[in-house]
This record gives C-alpha cells, structure tokens and sequence, in this order.
C-alpha cells in the first residue's frame, strides 16, 4: 500500500476510535477531532520524529493541541502510534480514568501540553520553540489551533511573538473547518482573509485541502526549508470528515452519538477502512 | 538594620546575581523591565531575557512551553497584570500541569501610589491563593527578597511572589539566627499578649506596632509570614495558643489574603480572636505612595489599635 493510502487509513481507524470513545463517554467533542484527524494522523505518523518508548527524549519533536477540546483527535492517534494500549482509549473522560475530557499531559503518555482553554496552547508551542533556539537544539515544534479559536486575542499574541524570534522551528496549523459552536465562524466572528493577516503577522502561509495527504506532506516539508519566520498551514477541512451525518454540522461540536448513530458511523468508518485496505 | 532598597530592587540584583549559578533560568517581561528591575538581567544575558512586549497572557504561556523543555522561567510585569491579567493562564498553562514558572508580580499593594487604583493590585493574594498547588510569597525587605529569590530557583513547580515598588527598610539581617525556608513564618519579636502576624512591608510597620504597643504595657510577638500558602500553620497554632489573640496584616485586600489564611485555618484548629488589618475591600486612589497608605489606614498605628481590639476580644 502507498504511503499516502496507509496514512488514510491509518487516520480512518483514528476516526472509528475517535467516534466510539465520545459515544462510550457519551460526551466529549467528535466534530472538530475528525476535522484535523488528516493532519494529526500526517504529523505523527509521518512528520514528527517521536518514540513511543521514549516520550519524553528531550530532542523530540513537540506537538500542542491548541483546540484541546480535540483530545478524540490527539489521543486515539497517540494509541494508534504505540505511546499507550488502544483499550486505555475506554478511560475517557471517566470518573475511574485517567483521560480527562481536554488534553492532558501528566496521565496521557505521549502528551506534551495540557490544553482546553482556547489560545493557550499556542503560546506555549511558541515557548517550547523558544527554548529549542536558547538550548540549540534542532527538534521541531508543531501545533494545531481552531478557526473558531482564533478570535482568541492570545493566538495574535502568540503569533506575533513567534515572529518576533524568527521561530522557523514552529509549524502550527489551522483547522479551518468554518463551523463553531454558535454556528458559523464566518457569522459569529469573521476570521478571513486568514492568510493575509497570518502574512502581515510575518508567518511564512501554506493554504491547503486538510483531508489531502500529498497536500499535507508537501506543507510540511516547505515548511521545513523556510528560514526565518514561523509557518501556518492552513488547512480547509470538513467539521465531522468521515462520518456523513456529522459532516458540515455545528451541532456535532460537542455532542455524543448514540447507539444507533454510532452503528451507522462505524459502518461508514469501517467501509473507508476496508476500502483503503483492499 | 537600617539599610534602604525596594524589594523588587532586591529581586533585580538577585537575578543577576544568581544567573552564573543558575544557567537554566530565563527572565521574561512585558514592558516594563525598567520598573520591575529585570533590567539589569535583561543587560548582563541578553541571550536569557525575553520582553514579550504588553501580552501578559501570552508571556505566561510561552514561560510554560519553556518550563517543559527543562528551563526556569521568571516571568514579570505589575502583580496587577501578573495576577490580574494573566490569572487564567497562571492557573490553566502553569498550575494545572504543575509546571516550573515562576509568577513575578511587581508593584503590588496600595503603595504604587500616584498610578492609582488600575495599577494598584490588592487582590492577588487572594487570586493566586486560590489556585491548588500555587505557592504564594511576598518577602518583606532585601534581604528576605534575595534569599526568597534563591529558594525559588531551587524549588521545583509554580510559585507567585510580590514585590514592592517602596524603599523599605532592611530588618531581617538583624534578627539573630534568622534563615529563610519556603512555608516557615519567623519569629521576629517575641511577646505574649497577641501575635501580630504580617506580610511584606507591613512587617516594618508590625515591628514599629509592637514598640507603640510596647509603651502601654503590651506584649506584641510579631511574625514574618512571607509565604501566605503554604500557610506555616505549626507557627501559626503555636502563636494562637501562646498568646491567644492575632492580629493579621497585609498591603492587601482583608478578603482572600494572609488575613484569610489565617482564619481558615484557626477556625478550624484553635478559635481565638483575629482581626484582619488591610484593605477593607475598597479600590485604592492616586497619591504620594505614604499619603495613600495613611488614608486607607495601612499604618503601625492602626496595626496598634487593631492589636488592642484583638486582645480585648479574649474571652
């Protein structure tokens, strides 16, 4: 199988795990995490240079989920990739686990930022890039914000100060799915033209299709050979990609299937799967 | 005794001092390096200094991505923004996943003076106690501010301590056998009548308290309790019950402060009289930093009264 084609694949059993965790918790937030489930599954299982066996290796590549709220997208990837038993995944959001609704890093092997209040988690990649240019050091820096997120003023904080440094190590991305709770970003506060405000911030911008792996690995790599300046790719996705009922619908933000919804997303989820396998 | 220097002067030079010692540290600002002191650091290490420009909430978070790469960040700006501003980060980015930053709040208190009550932060104490796992101190002169600086360096996790804007007097480097340890009061004066138990420099103002006191047959024992949490709660007992009435006091709101502090635990574990000298509750205003101090009453002669007041309580 291509590279491309396992990646998908790779992303479509995230989707399933993803789906089932916030039914079996029967809360948590399934839109925005099959969103940004391409690029996630692309940085970990391509981009980044992790170990499973060594979480904590201080010359890592870093990841921060800035929308932390997507914990069904982060920690169903971090299963997949070998840091924890996929089985853990049934500990979301329980009174008797350890997998707390927004990300979090002190019980979630593999986590390198707790995250969940929107506009933080970037100024903390920005920190952690920081400090791989104080040290010397030569591991990478990614970050994934929401479009909704970003009418948080921390995140134009952040991104001035990551220009500031000339952070050429930091590569975030927007999940541009242009729904948020309330409804539409575009009707509840307008973010757009993003890469024009992204460019006048002095970020290096790639503009790609979030759910196209050829599109994603090419982001990434360009921004591997840009000096200077920060990258934001921002990435156009589909709120809820994959399963068809939650697909372009705000309501799914936060909200768990149920049993028979969940029936029919696995079915769906799992035909993606046995079509990218055969 | 005797010597004059600001506390946040004291932080200054023990910044710049320590910083061969502590290659890990890194110092942030937000503008205002010249007033919180950073200055000198940010001239003597250029390469560990870092003025985020006026973003407090980001300049916490980027401290805390650099916490977990393994650095020490200080960060500061007015206990106002630091606490105020920031708070949420303060608590979501730094105390949640327990990392090491530490929370420098300049210019804290009433006795900023002529910026007025926008600038003249009375309620973090009272903020930063309020977040679990948060350390909260705010050393009383330049001598306690330059060991509080190195215990903190040495201290693994999230920590917030004020510093004052004043000149104040330098008393603790007379006081025999005197050392600093995180969480333990000081005994400065011993006494038998009430135990005046004060924070930053208000703990000049307790000493002069106990004189006063002193004068009218008054026996005041006056602690240091430069960290308010954790709360020395062994001292704080041992006062409670050696001399039975309690005076607290602080540059601070009397809500949520070392005066809260300290009735929570005492309720709890040996009910005597404490009345609470600070703030009442009330915004501060524009002044010469003594003119307003004297006008909400932040003084050693009302510290006295309060004194009085706490001991005709007993029962």
């Amino acid at each position: 199988m291509d590279k491309l084609k396992t990646l998908a694949c790779t992303a479509a059993k995230a989707r399933l795990l993803a789906v089932q965790m916030v039914h079996d918790a029967a809360s948590g937030h399934p839109g925005g995490s099959l969103s940004c489930m391409d690029v996630l599954t692309a940085l970990y299982f391509d981009v980044m240079k992790v170990d499973p066996s060594d979480p904590r290796n201080p010359n890592r590549d870093r990841f921060v989920m800035s929308k932390g709220h997507c914990s069904p997208a982060l920690y169903p990837v971090l299963a997949l990739r070998g840091f924890f038993p996929v089985e853990e995944l049934k500990m979301f959001r329980r009174i008797d686990g350890h997998m707390s609704g927004h990300v979090e890093m002190k019980h979630v092997k593999g986590v390198d930022m707790s995250t969940g209040s929107l506009g933080q988690g970037i100024s903390v990649a920005v920190g952690m890039a920081l400090a791989g240019k104080t040290q010397q050091q030569d591991y990478r820096v990614y970050s994934i914000l929401g479009d909704g997120e970003i009418a948080e003023g921390e995140c134009w904080e952040a991104f001035m100060s990551a220009a500031k440094y000339k952070l050429d190590n930091l590569c975030a991305c927007i999940d541009v799915n242009g729904l948020q709770i309330d409804g539409r970003t575009c009707d509840v506060m307008p973010s757009e033209p993003l890469d024009k405000k992204l460019e006048a911030f002095g970020w290096h911008v790639i503009k790609i299709d979030g759910h196209d792996y050829a599109q994603i690995l090419a982001a990434y790599e360009e921004a591997k050979t840009v000096k200077g300046q920060p990258t934001m790719i921002l990435a156009q996705t589909v709120k809820g990609k994959g399963v068809s009922f939650m697909e372009n619908n705000a309501g799914w933000h936060g909200k768990a299937p149920n049993d028979e919804q969940m029936a029919q997303a696995k079915a769906e989820l799992e035909a993606q799967i046995k079509e990218l396998e055969g | 005794m005797g010597e004059k220097i600001a506390t946040r002067a004291a932080y200054g030079n023990a910044l710049v001092e320590l910083a061969e010692k502590y290659p890990k540290l890194v110092v942030f600002d937000a503008d205002l390096a010249g007033a919180t002191m950073t200055k000198g650091f940010s001239q003597a290490y250029p390469d560990r200094f870092f003025d985020m420009g006026i973003a407090e909430g980001n300049m916490v978070g980027v401290a805390a991505g650099m916490a977990t790469c393994g650095l020490q960040p200080f960060v500061n700006t007015f206990a106002m923004f630091a606490a105020g501003r920031a708070w949420e980060q303060v608590r979501n980015s730094v105390c949640y996943p327990g990392l090491n930053v530490k929370v420098i709040g300049s210019h804290g208190g009433l006795s900023v003076g002529e910026d007025g009550a926008t600038h003249q932060c009375i309620e973090d104490f009272a903020l930063m106690r309020a977040i679990p796992g948060m350390t909260v101190l705010c050393p009383c002169d330049g001598n306690e501010m330059r060991l509080a600086t190195e215990a903190l360096l040495n201290y693994e996790g999230p920590a917030y301590m004020r510093l004052g804007r004043l000149a104040v007097e330098t008393v603790t480097d007379a006081i025999p056998g005197y050392q600093f340890e995180l969480g333990k009061g000081v005994t400065l004066q011993d006494g038998s009548d009430v135990t005046i138990i004060a924070v930053g420099m208000n703990v000049q103002m307790s000493l002069k308290a106990a004189e006063l006191l002193k004068a009218e047959g008054i026996s005041a024992r006056v602690i240091d309790m430069h960290t308010i949490k954790p709360l020395d709660t062994e001292l704080v007992l041992k006062a409670a019950r050696e001399t039975g009435a309690i005076v607290t006091t602080e540059e601070a709101n009397v809500l949520g402060g070392l005066g809260a502090a300290v009735c929570e635990y005492l309720a709890e574990a040996c009910p005597v009289p404490v009345v609470r000298h600070g703030v009442n509750d009330e915004f501060g205003r524009s002044g010469k930093a003594p003119l307003v101090l004297e006008a909400y009453g932040i003084t050693a002669e009302a510290i006295a009264e309060c004194a009085k007041k706490a001991i005709s309580l007993k029962k």
